[in-house]
């Protein structure tokens, strides 16, 4: 656990001198908070029809996901294919750490950051909510009734997921490569699949068939579910068996390339 | 400390490691000396528990490279030929985690301890990528050192230095090698000849040869060339030198110029240089040509009914 977490504190270090990291936090925030302003502003507009109505923020974190589609390569491409290309990975490699610690820490420390950005997003639903301490206000709602406690909690709860889910199989893919490059097209294509090109074979096909597909695709588990407010345990467990495959496929690069 | 026993690695069809065995104790520096491609670097990567080997077996500070690999890692200072470091780091925030690495408490106290070890404490805080080719050389030493190791394996830890900091990273490692079992590769005779208790001499996977530097020197002069210049007429220079006893292959190179062989450990270089001068020449210089790393593995592998053991 403690090397797991002394990778990670390093990559993590690491994000905030890449010019790559800020790139995409600027996107991120950028396009979420050009969506917040639209959206708040389309509804001040409508306000007379949707007077009573609770806004709420999973356009903003549908968005966000969908936009790690494409930052998540550029994160995760370097983490390994990075070090095996700077001899760094022989350092690792014969420090006292498991193989798994390594891929792990990779992850975690990519985790860390995309935390970090989601974390300065949670200003547009305290913007709209307001903040209150027990029965003190500190900052006053923008509207009135606040939004749905409930889906907010699963909506981010979502985007973790899905967060954990790309960065796992990018830190897979980054350890099969020595060239970024190659790691960065190849997670990409893995996401663009998952989340978007799995869904035609699925509305497709019919019977057993199109519900595979429809289990497989990503957009079920997060767009048709925890960010409509919905937690059940096949999406958890779809989430949680992409974090372990994409960790599980590092661990196994790393030993192979001990082999070759 | 270190026990290697048949040691055998294929990379595919084609076979690194041919059944390589030898020993090193306690407070001994034993040089690995062979060229490019012998299967230096694939034992150091094996003992380090970078990778396992195909077949035999090796035993580094008491535990099994294979089973007990951690336990290894623990134990073994390593330093790579292509030294690895974060050049995003500062030398003091590289030691740092490599201290966090491997659990030492106060890790930043004991990353600066070993940066003075290797005369870097001035140089803590700038960043590992302005550094110059023998502070980086230092810093990848102060990496494989931070854990204090009972075993230190250096694979070429002086290439690319320039000649002063060549002479400090010796000293220091001299110095290392006190009390530790040091492993260093090298393709250099005379930094082996100065830092080795012991040299192994590895060519295309197989341990050629291995002894002190000083039997295998004297071993290799047995045969040295020599060549013999002479200023004007040469004309039967050759002849005059191979009427004198113990001198052999005798080759004119140039006009003014012969080379020959001395054999079999008689120096017989007075002598020969008597034979010219009497003959009229006018000598202007003998030297031995420099052995190079070549050479000796021509007579090494030549002769292997003969010189090979020892």
């Amino acid at each position: 656990m403690r090397n797991i977490w002394t990778i990670a504190k390093r990559e993590y270090d690491h994000y905030f001198i890449s010019p790559i990291a800020y790139v995409v936090a600027f996107m991120l925030l950028l396009t979420t908070g050009i969506i917040f302003w639209i959206y708040v502003s389309d509804f001040v507009q409508n306000a007379s029809q949707l007077f009573g109505q609770t806004p709420d923020i999973t356009p903003l974190n549908g968005t966000f996901a969908f936009l790690l589609v494409l930052s998540v390569p550029a994160l995760t491409m370097k983490l390994l294919a990075d070090e095996a290309r700077m001899g760094t990975l022989e350092l690792l490699l014969t420090a006292p750490i498991r193989d798994f610690e390594l891929v792990a820490g990779k992850w975690l420390g990519g985790m860390l950051f995309i935390l970090s950005i989601l974390a300065i997003t949670l200003i547009y639903p305290i913007i709209l909510n307001g903040i209150q301490i027990g029965s003190f206000t500190v900052l006053n709602g923008l509207v009135s009734p606040s939004i749905d406690m409930k889906l907010f909690l699963s909506s981010y709860l979502g985007v973790i997921l899905v967060a954990a889910s790309f960065l796992a199989i990018g830190v897979g893919i980054s350890a099969l490569f020595t060239n970024q490059t190659a790691a960065f097209f190849i997670t990409l294509i893995a996401f663009i699949v998952l989340w978007w090109l799995i869904g035609f074979p699925a509305n497709i096909l019919q019977g057993n068939a199109g519900r595979v597909f429809e289990y497989l695709s990503m957009q079920t588990h997060f767009s048709d579910a925890l960010n409509r407010g919905s937690i059940k345990l096949t999406d958890l467990t779809y989430f949680f068996s992409l974090i372990a495959l994409g960790l599980f496929t590092g661990t196994a690069a790393v030993e192979f390339r001990r082999w070759n | 400390m270190i026990q290697v026993n048949g040691l055998i690695k294929d990379y595919g069809a084609r076979r690194a490691l041919n059944n390589i065995t030898f020993d090193a104790n306690q407070g001994e520096i034993v040089g690995f000396l062979g060229p490019n491609g012998a299967g230096k670097t694939t034992t150091m990567r094996i003992l380090t528990g970078y990778m396992p080997p195909t077949d035999g077996t090796a035993v580094v500070a008491g535990y099994d490279v294979v089973e007990e690999s951690l336990e290894v890692r623990k134990r073994v200072g390593y330093l790579p030929e292509t030294v690895p470091l974060y050049t995003d780091m500062t030398a003091l925030e590289y030691l740092k985690f490599m201290a966090d690495l491997r659990h030492i408490p106060n890790s930043e106290a004991r990353a600066y301890e070993t940066l003075e070890q290797v005369n870097l404490k001035d140089r803590a805080n700038s960043y590992i990528g302005n550094f110059s080719k023998g502070m980086r050389q230092r810093v990848g030493l102060a990496q494989s050192l931070i854990h204090r190791p009972e075993v230190l394996i250096l694979d070429e830890p002086t290439i690319g230095l320039d000649p002063a900091q060549v002479v400090e990273m010796r000293n220091v490692i001299k110095e290392i090698g006190k009390d530790r079992t040091v492993l260093l590769s090298t393709h250099i005779l005379t930094e082996a000849q100065n830092i080795c208790d012991r040299v192994l001499i590895i060519n295309k996977g197989k341990i050629v040869a291995e002894d002190t530097p000083e039997n295998l020197q004297s071993k290799l002069v047995g045969s040295q060339r020599v060549i013999l210049r002479v200023r004007g007429d040469s004309d039967g220079l050759d002849v005059t030198v191979k009427k004198v006893k113990g001198t052999r292959g005798v080759e004119t190179k140039n006009d003014d110029t012969v080379e020959f062989e001395i054999s079999s450990g008689q120096d017989v270089r007075p002598q020969v240089a008597k034979a010219v001068i009497q003959a009229g020449y006018e000598l202007i210089e003998m030297r031995p040509v420099g052995l190079s790393l070549e050479e000796i593995f021509l007579e090494l592998t030549q002769d292997n009914s003969g010189s090979k053991k020892s």
